[in-house]
């Protein structure tokens, strides 16, 4: 058995903490820089809160929403681009600005317009619209030219056309958007949550943890926030893999 | 299927020009001639994939034509029942399996294209053309990469499958007309 990459799991991590634990000495001010043990026992301490669980829910609810609205959208306009092309020409530049859009301007745009709670659903859709858009659109044009040719001579349907040549194409292109799309999403919309003060949510904890100049709770939350992306990447990995074999996306 | 005075050609390139043929239903044709001489571009004319630039051409059936392209253009992505019954999605496993059968592919019914050789992957699009069973073929040197008792398996197949069927065929070898019993036609040089 291979026992380097257990060692690594372990080592690792642990040599971060000590390096970590180091620096906070060095500062030696938990307001600046809190040691790893505080910021652990904090995280521990929030398991057990029913404010911590319920913020979880509501930031991962909204933002998983808004993401499933992105997907879904990006792929009707994907397929809309693909048979009406001058669609796709008209909305090349409005997906290029979303693209370059800065989260912040988003925020401060869409608070004049939506409610602090429905915003983070808002950005997430905002991040993931355009790439599922992209992606798709590159794999339905990038669909084999021959295969297409051989449906229009023995005149298959457009549902086979769309299951044996299009969707075999653009599958590849759509599950790596939906893997990139899921950490984007994640990680705009709990900025959106902090700009936003959005209640009860994972943003909110950020927001009030930096007002109140609490660095540990800012710290374990900050914890939790990688935790989760983690787990919500993992998590899309292992969907994906279950449903579409193989055809994961790099 | 009629081609009456056809011209075709590309930017710089004429292939056809005042082309006429008359392929009645139950006759078999073998396109012959030299490499370039636009064989192939009939045969697309022929399944309506290219329009001439001139003349008329009528006859493509409505249900679709039979074709073996130069590529065998399986979807690697279905089986080979999945690939047959695409073209032919009212066909029964049985009725697809016995198109695989006098093919020698009996056993490969669900394997993906990739893991077929060349020849058996060419003797799958060949039974993907018959679970079409239009009444025009069209094949694009279509025993490429057959050995020569495919080559005969495959040849006596299609003459059953398409006894009554109108059919072009671009061939490179005389024997191969043969084993089709097809009348040979050239493409006139411009």
């Amino acid at each position: 058995m291979d026992t380097l990459p257990i060692l690594r799991r372990a080592w690792i991590p642990g040599l971060w903490l000590l390096l970590w634990q180091g620096a906070a000495l060095l500062v030696g001010e938990e307001l600046l820089l809190p040691a790893p043990l505080p910021v652990l026992g904090r995280m521990a301490a929030l398991l057990g809160e029913g404010r911590f669980w319920l913020a979880c829910g509501h930031s991962l609810g909204r933002i998983l929403l808004g993401f499933l609205l992105g997907v879904a959208l990006g792929c009707l306009l994907a397929v809309l681009s693909a048979c009406f092309p001058p669609a796709g020409a008209f909305l090349a530049p409005a997906m290029a600005a979303v693209k370059a859009t800065p989260v912040a301007s988003f925020v401060i745009l869409a608070l004049v317009w939506l409610r602090g709670e429905n915003l983070s659903i808002f950005i997430s859709f905002l991040m993931v619209l355009p790439l599922v858009w992209q992606n798709t659109s590159q794999g339905i044009a990038g669909a084999d030219r021959q295969l297409l040719e051989m449906a229009r001579v023995y005149r298959l349907s457009p549902q086979a056309v769309l299951r044996a040549v299009y969707l075999p194409a653009a599958l590849p292109h759509l599950l790596s958007a939906l893997r990139v799309g899921l950490g984007f999403a994640w990680k705009a919309g709990i900025a959106g949550e902090v700009l936003a003060i959005a209640p009860s949510s994972i943003g909110r904890q950020l927001h009030d943890a930096k007002t109140s100049l609490e660095m540990v709770d800012l710290f374990a939350w900050t914890g939790f926030i990688i935790l989760l992306s983690v787990a919500l990447e993992r998590g899309m990995v292992a969907l994906l893999a279950r449903i579409f074999p193989g055809k994961e996306g790099s | 299927m009629e081609l009456s005075h056809i011209t075709f050609g590309y930017p710089g390139r004429m292939l056809l020009r005042d082309f006429s043929l008359s392929l009645p239903p139950g006759e078999t044709i073998a396109v012959i001639g030299p490499s370039g001489c636009g064989k192939t571009t009939l045969l697309r004319l022929m399944a309506g994939l290219e329009m001439p630039l001139s003349g008329s051409l009528t006859g493509i059936p409505p249900e679709g034509v039979s074709m073996v392209f130069q590529e065998n253009r399986l979807v690697p992505s279905l089986t080979v029942l999945e690939n047959l019954a695409l073209v032919s999605p009212r066909s029964s496993r049985k009725a697809l399996l016995a198109l695989l059968a006098p093919l020698g592919l009996a056993e490969e019914g669900d394997c993906y294209p990739a893991a077929l050789s060349g020849g058996m992957a060419r003797r799958v699009a060949i039974a993907r053309a018959a679970a079409l069973g239009s009444s025009l073929l069209l094949l694009d040197e279509p025993f490429t990469g057959l050995d020569p008792e495919n080559r005969e398996r495959a040849a006596a197949f299609l003459r059953e499958r398409f006894a009554g069927a109108a059919v072009a065929a671009v061939l490179h070898h005389r024997e191969e007309t043969e084993l089709l019993g097809a009348r040979s036609i050239t493409i006139p040089p411009l």
